[in-house]
């Protein structure tokens, strides 16, 4: 089972996710339309390129938006939850291993402690979010049972993970759990509103060059977001 | 496929189709053929298959339902926090269902989507800068008004706006004679204080072309007059085109977007006609957006840029003030607290905060900012048309809260209001509120404070 889910199970799913991922890409960059946006995208690469960038990259930093900034709890459970969705399963040791075995090479790795911290912060703060979905009443009016399942998708990977490595329960039976919901975390992103982790950078690209080119771009030192 | 008299899926073309949706008295028949309206649904779902492309698809469905975009909205935070006003349920619930049933909506949903197109949003725009992906709830809006108004489900006052457009390239019935006129007139009334006062109608190669708001020439044609001092004195060759004079555009809040290329294509003809170096528009915020920022995309040009360079008024005043083509005298400058509301349309949309500020810096002694302010800054709570309809009267009352508590948390009693829009909802404020304000658009001010030269003044009896 094991072997049969790390072999060609993991290829078909990277398969899913790359193709699913160019997918995506080409289509939504495509389907713009200088004319129905109301952005002359093509005409001026500078100003496009400086807001695309100014879009993406402030809000990327905690403190780089007014956004984030009146909103410095969710802020940081959010940015906390995200950096562990992200850093944990590349740097993980037991991925790299793994990695290394099956396709020979293999990236620098999270300390046993650090990597271990990160997964309990990605559970707490998911948790957090769950809570926030209940709890607020602006919140509770936008969730669907899609957006539960999202979550449950996103930090599933996570809390089996750390029970098969802290060895609670049977080991081999939640390391095979493991390996099925991380493989649907990789092949959700593609296929689900997951695909943010794609077309964030291209809603932001969108807007910012929405921004830099039309909408004061060309008459200030660009948008301040 | 029944159709009202008044309210249909007609554009108003005519004088007679115009004269007889304003004989009905707010509107009365008109809204209650509307109840009877029915959908093209066929239509609609083609309208979809062809406008309804990758960044609006994606905006709908990769929304996180996170909420972020909540308290950006003043309608949210003047109506309590009412979850019903949230930006996205705003556009979920209206453009996202007619997504979703792939436009098989009947005409009682359809009257639910006017009212929240144009009685909770007024497309300012603000909600997509708070929201981590850029979702641009304002843009989503004006795309719903254009469905809204394809099917004929569009507020009485901006079916008749539209047809003006149409009609007289105006959003008034305003003819090239009775702007003529008017300028003609103007002149002849100022000429004796202001010795040589001009305003030239129609002549070539000017450095600038002036338009307008043609609330200007029919209700303040004052204004007008001190658009032509202001020139005078800072010895500007300038004109104003007998055609091509409106920037406005009712038919953008409402949804035409073939009335608002028509309209922009009759300024665009001005300037092709009359070749000036630059053209500049009248204070106002939606007149520019429409015009100079969205304009040149509806009449299909490239490059999204005007045939000439444009010019709000203030990157006028502030170029005159910088280089000394209009000089302050320093002991008129504003010594009471004095506030300036920026507009969503020229400061958020068109990067002009810093202009503002540059002008402030030099006509005030006390400048304070409103909190937020700039980019960030709140709607007036009229935009989008909102002032104008008489339909949604209590709501846009109680949506101006937020400008109100602004403006007092400033302790200023006079606020600056380059915009049409943003000028008359704080008139309307200080009506509805009472809270002792006064507001002004920039000319008189600066009118009352220029340094005007010996020469120009005059001469002595
Ligand atoms: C570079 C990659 C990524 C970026 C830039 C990014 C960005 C975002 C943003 C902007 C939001 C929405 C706003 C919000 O909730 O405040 C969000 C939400 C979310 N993201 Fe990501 N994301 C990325 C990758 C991922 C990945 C790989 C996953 C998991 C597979 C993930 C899971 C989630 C979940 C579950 C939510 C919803 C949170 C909630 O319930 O509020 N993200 N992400
Ligand atoms: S902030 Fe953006 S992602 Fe979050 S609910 Fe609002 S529109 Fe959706
Ligand atoms: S555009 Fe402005 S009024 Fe409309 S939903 Fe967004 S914040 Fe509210
Ligand atoms: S009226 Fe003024 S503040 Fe309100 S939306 Fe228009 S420009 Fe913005």
């Amino acid at each position: 089972m094991y072997e049969f889910l790390t072999g060609p199970v993991l290829w078909l799913t990277f398969a899913v996710f790359f193709i699913g991922l160019a997918a995506r890409f080409v289509w939504y960059v495509r389907g713009l339309d200088w004319k129905l946006d109301r952005v002359a995208y093509r005409q001026w690469p500078k100003y496009g390129i400086r807001g695309a960038l100014r879009s993406i990259g402030f809000w990327l930093l905690p403190w780089g938006t007014r956004s984030w900034q009146v909103k410095p709890v969710f802020t940081l459970v959010f940015f906390a939850f995200h950096i562990g969705l992200l850093v944990t399963p590349i740097f993980l040791l037991g991925h790299n291993l793994l990695l290394d075995e099956r396709w020979g090479f293999a990236l620098p790795t999270l300390p046993a402690g650090v990597a271990s911290f990160f997964t309990v912060m990605v559970m707490v703060a998911g948790l957090f979010l769950v809570i926030r979905r209940i709890a607020l009443p602006e919140v509770r009016i936008l969730t669907t049972w899609y957006d539960y399942l999202v979550l449950i998708i996103a930090v599933a990977p996570f809390a089996t993970g750390y029970l098969a490595a802290n060895h609670i329960g049977d080991y081999g039976f939640w390391l095979n759990i493991h390996i099925v919901t991380g493989i649907i975390w990789i092949v959700a992103i593609p296929l689900t509103k997951l695909s943010h982790f794609l077309m964030f950078f291209l809603t932001r690209a969108q807007i910012g060059m929405d921004y830099g080119i039309k909408r004061g771009g060309m008459k200030s030192k660009g948008m301040a977001w | 496929m029944p159709e009202g008299t008044l309210c249909n899926k007609q554009h108003v073309n005519t004088e007679e189709q115009l004269q007889a949706l304003l004989a009905d008295k707010s509107g009365k028949t008109y809204y209650e053929e509307m109840k009877s309206l029915d959908v093209d649904q066929d239509k609609l779902a083609k309208t979809l298959a062809a406008t309804f492309k990758s960044r609006l698809k994606t905006w709908l469905s990769i929304c996180a339902h996170c909420g972020l975009c909540a308290d950006s909205c003043f309608l949210y935070l003047a109506n309590k926090r009412d979850p019903k006003q949230v930006p996205s349920y705003k556009i979920q619930s209206t453009l996202g269902e007619i997504v979703k049933r792939k436009g098989r909506v009947d005409t009682p949903f359809m009257i639910h989507c006017m009212d929240v197109a144009w009685s909770q949003c007024t497309c300012c725009n603000r909600c997509g800068m708070y929201c981590p992906f850029g979702i641009d709830m304002g843009v989503m809006f004006g795309y719903l008004r254009g469905l809204c108004y394809s099917q004929g489900f569009v507020p009485w006052e901006l079916k008749i706006g539209s047809g003006m457009h149409r009609i007289y390239r105006a959003q008034m019935d305003i003819t090239t004679e009775d702007w003529v006129d008017t300028c003609e007139w103007m002149a002849e009334e100022n000429e004796e204080e202001w010795p040589g006062l001009e305003i030239p109608i129609d002549k070539e190669n000017a450095d600038i072309m002036y338009t307008v708001n043609a609330r200007e020439p029919k209700h303040y044609p004052e204004d007008l007059a001190e658009a032509a001092i202001l020139f005078h004195l800072a010895g500007e060759n300038w004109t104003v085109p007998s055609e091509g004079w409106e920037e406005t555009s009712l038919a953008m809040f409402a949804g035409d977007w073939e009335a608002c290329r028509m309209q922009v294509e009759s300024v665009y003809d001005a300037m092709k006609r009359l070749n000036p170096k630059r053209m500049v528009v009248t204070e106002c915020g939606h007149a520019y957006r429409a015009t100079v920022i969205e304009g040149p995309y509806w009449a299909g040009l490239k490059n999204g840029q005007t045939p000439v360079p444009s010019l709000h008024y203030i990157e006028w005043l502030a170029e005159a003030l910088r280089t000394g083509k209009i000089k302050i005298d320093p002991a008129k400058k504003i010594k009471e607290p004095v506030t300036y509301q920026d507009s969503c349309n020229y400061i958020r949309n068109a990067g002009l905060a810093d202009t503002a500020r540059e002008i402030m810096s030099y006509i005030a002694e006390d400048f304070r900012e409103m909190q937020p302010c700039r980019e960030h800054n709140f709607c007036c709570g009229g935009g989008g048309g909102f002032n104008g309809l008489g339909r949604y009267r209590p709501e846009r009352n109680v949506g101006l809260k937020v400008k109100r508590d602004q403006i007092l948390a400033t302790g200023a009693k006079l606020v600056i209001s380059p915009c049409h829009n943003c000028w008359d909802a704080i008139r309307d404020l200080e009506e509805v509120y009472k809270i002792g304000i006064r507001w002004s658009f920039l000319k008189p001010i600066i009118i009352g404070m220029a340094i005007v030269p010996d020469h120009m003044k005059p001469a002595e009896e």
